[in-house]
């Protein structure tokens, strides 16, 4: 009896090394996925024991509420909210600059501009990925802090706002290719779907196409976020780090990044203020890791309605 | 070849109603629709669609010597005929003969199609669709499609069918709300889904989607609908319940529809167009058009004959 799938080829003993190769390649994804979370909580630890002096010495909630941080007087204040406010304010200034920016130059580039254009586009943005962030802060330097000081009638144009704003374009990139790529994931049937209901070729991007993209572009924003959230150097360079509590976004700064970058040669390991500094780096992880999980349970969710 | 047809008798009716509601549809009175603004002056749809009705209902095309090219490839040559109103109005040939593009003239969407171009001229009630003054996106809602996938939007059963009305400038709920029911109704979906308008439409069936799609294209009240293969993603029932929908449906709308299926072509339509390519450097043409059964039983050209016999026995 001849069965319609046997064949001399299928041999058990192909089939045995089969299922071997199999099992190994299966090993080791899960190995891979495995030492993923074994690094992140591997960081969470080595930070948060570094950070045990201080919070045994100088309190957990006494540093979250502080208003004051003074590291070196005696003894030191480590208030991290002005720090925290200080990169809160700059990261909404980068927010303000780089979503609406990015979102319409994903929609050009997507949906409007023809093949030519877009090439010169993406080289562009690939360009802007590549150049290191110390040069955007000696851009800002040069051409935002007089332009800020001058345009606003400050005493100095290190602001939050500065900041912000090259914070925003360095985010930029990110920003648009991710959210283009979402854009360009829109079934094209969808698009045509809408023409042929007599709807221009705006009004369908407004009314199906963003809508349809809307999770893939707000992980691009949520990257934008990190991104921004994480850059050290051109805030360093921006924002004038005065470690004060921040009012509006023309006051001076000093984010959480910038502190740890800028004290952390002076400290004596080891000591309280070294320690203090660890606590701050584990704020800013657990800020992190907050705005990652609630950008993947909004994009899971979006993606269970999207399953046919 | 040109079959002139004449059809007399029940369209003037109809037609009269589509008028008012499209007269109630349009909300921003101040901006003509269908014409841009150079062209204001002149006002061809009215005086046009009022002989049109004469003659008997809405929705006729008139089609002489249209030719298609992508690029330098010129694919459709020289196709002439009358599409009347109200019937069914079938495209066979084998792949690539044309058919969909011939259908995407009707409506201009081969102006979403890249470098597409097209001569000849395309009447719709007398009126040429593609004359400069004609604006695509206000054809379109006289003209609807139904494409081979089903593509619903993403977003509520409602949502989609009151997608096309709210481009038109329709707000009130209420009227919405009456506009959706009578496209499902149309669409033979209403009894299925009228206790879920709310539901994403992604949850419907395929042929739900479909059919949820036939109503979207109804809501703007057109009076024509393209439909490129509607059923070939589908099921057999799910097949039916579009037949039976399109049987329906031309005693107020001109249905012109693709399909790859004889015996589909030979139970839906009044009339059928036989279109072939018959090497691949020549474009393709219009081989014979005419009554349906004509052309199933005796038809003109030998190559239909050949083709619907070798497809249909
Ligand atoms: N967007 C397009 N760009 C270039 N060529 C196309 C395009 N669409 C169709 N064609 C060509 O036009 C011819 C007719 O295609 P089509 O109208 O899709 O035929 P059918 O619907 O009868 O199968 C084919 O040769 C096809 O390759
Ligand atoms: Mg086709």
């Amino acid at each position: 009896m001849s069965e319609p799938f046997s064949s001399r080829r299928n041999s058990p003993g192909r089939t045995t090394f089969r299922r071997a190769a199999e099992g190994v390649a299966r090993g080791l994804i899960y190995t891979c996925g495995w030492a993923a979370i074994v690094v992140l909580a591997a960081i969470a630890v080595f930070l948060a024991t570094n950070a045990v002096r201080a919070m045994r010495e100088a309190g957990l909630s006494s540093m979250l509420s502080g208003t004051q941080w003074y590291p070196t007087s005696e003894p030191g204040k480590f208030g991290l909210l002005p720090l925290v406010l200080g990169s809160l304010y700059v990261t909404g200034v980068a927010l303000a600059v780089c979503v609406p920016l990015g979102v319409a130059a994903a929609v050009f580039i997507s949906e409007f501009a023809d093949k030519r254009l877009t090439e010169v586009m993406k080289s562009i943005i690939e360009f802007m990925t590549a150049v290191p962030s110390v040069v955007y802060g000696l851009i800002g330097v040069a051409v935002l802090i007089p332009f800020v000081k001058d345009a606003f009638g400050l005493d100095s144009g290190m602001t939050a706002l500065t900041g912000g704003v090259v914070l925003g374009v360095m985010s930029l990139p990110t920003v648009i290719s991710i959210s283009e790529d979402a854009l360009h994931a829109v079934p094209v049937d969808l698009r045509r779907g809408s023409a042929a209901l007599g709807n221009t070729r705006w009004q369908t991007t407004v009314k199906v196409t963003l809508p349809a993209a809307s999770s893939g572009i707000f992980a691009a924003v949520m990257l934008g976020l990190g991104r921004a959230i994480g850059e050290t150097m051109a805030v360093l360079m921006l924002t004038g780090n005065a470690a004060i509590m921040p009012t509006s976004v023309f006051d001076s700064v000093r984010t959480m990044t910038g502190t740890i970058a800028a004290e952390m040669g002076e400290v004596v390991q080891g000591g309280l203020h070294y320690s203090v500094l660890f606590t701050v780096g584990l704020v800013l992880f657990a800020i992190t890791f907050a705005i990652n999980l609630a950008a993947d349970i909004v994009l899971e969710r979006q993606r269970k309605r999207w399953r046919r | 070849m040109v079959i002139p047809l004449h059809v007399s008798g029940n369209g003037g009716i109809a037609a009269g109603m589509r008028n008012l509601n499209a007269g109630s549809g349009g909300a921003d009175e101040g901006e003509p629709r269908f014409l841009r603004e150079e062209d204001e002056g002149d006002d061809p749809v009215v005086g046009v669609s009022a002989v049109a009705e004469a003659e008997g209902g809405l929705g006729a095309f008139a089609l002489a010597d249209v030719s298609v090219s992508y690029g330098r490839d010129r694919v459709l040559e020289g196709v002439s005929m009358d599409i009347p109103a109200q019937k069914v109005t079938a495209l066979i040939g084998p792949s690539g003969c044309g058919k969909s593009t011939l259908l995407r003239c009707l409506n201009r969407m081969n102006d979403e199609y890249g470098d597409v171009r097209v001569t000849g001229t395309i009447a719709l009630d007398g009126q040429d669709v593609m004359a400069k003054g004609v604006d695509p996106v206000e054809l379109r809602m006289r003209v609807g499609q139904v494409f081979q996938r089903p593509n619903p939007f993403p977003m509520t059963i409602f949502e989609n069918v009151a997608y096309g009305p709210r481009t038109q400038g329709i707000r009130a709920r209420d009227e919405l709300s009456a506009v959706v029911e009578e496209s499902l109704r149309g669409a033979a979906l209403w009894d299925e889904v009228k206790n879920s308008l709310k539901k994403h439409a992604f949850e419907l069936s395929g042929g739900q989607q479909q059919r949820l799609c036939i109503a979207r294209a109804l809501a703007t009240k057109p009076e024509v609908i393209l439909m490129d293969e509607p059923a070939s993603a589908l099921d057999p029932i799910s097949t039916q319940q579009i037949e039976d929908t399109i049987a329906e449906l031309k005693s107020t709308v001109t249905i012109v529809i693709v399909t790859h299926n004889m015996q589909q072509a030979a139970r839906i339509s009044d009339l059928t167009a036989f279109m072939l390519r018959e090497s691949l450097d020549r474009p393709a043409h219009l081989i014979e058009v005419g009554d349906t059964k004509h052309m199933f039983t005796n038809p003109d050209d030998p190559r239909t004959e050949s083709y619907i016999t070798g497809r249909f026995g």
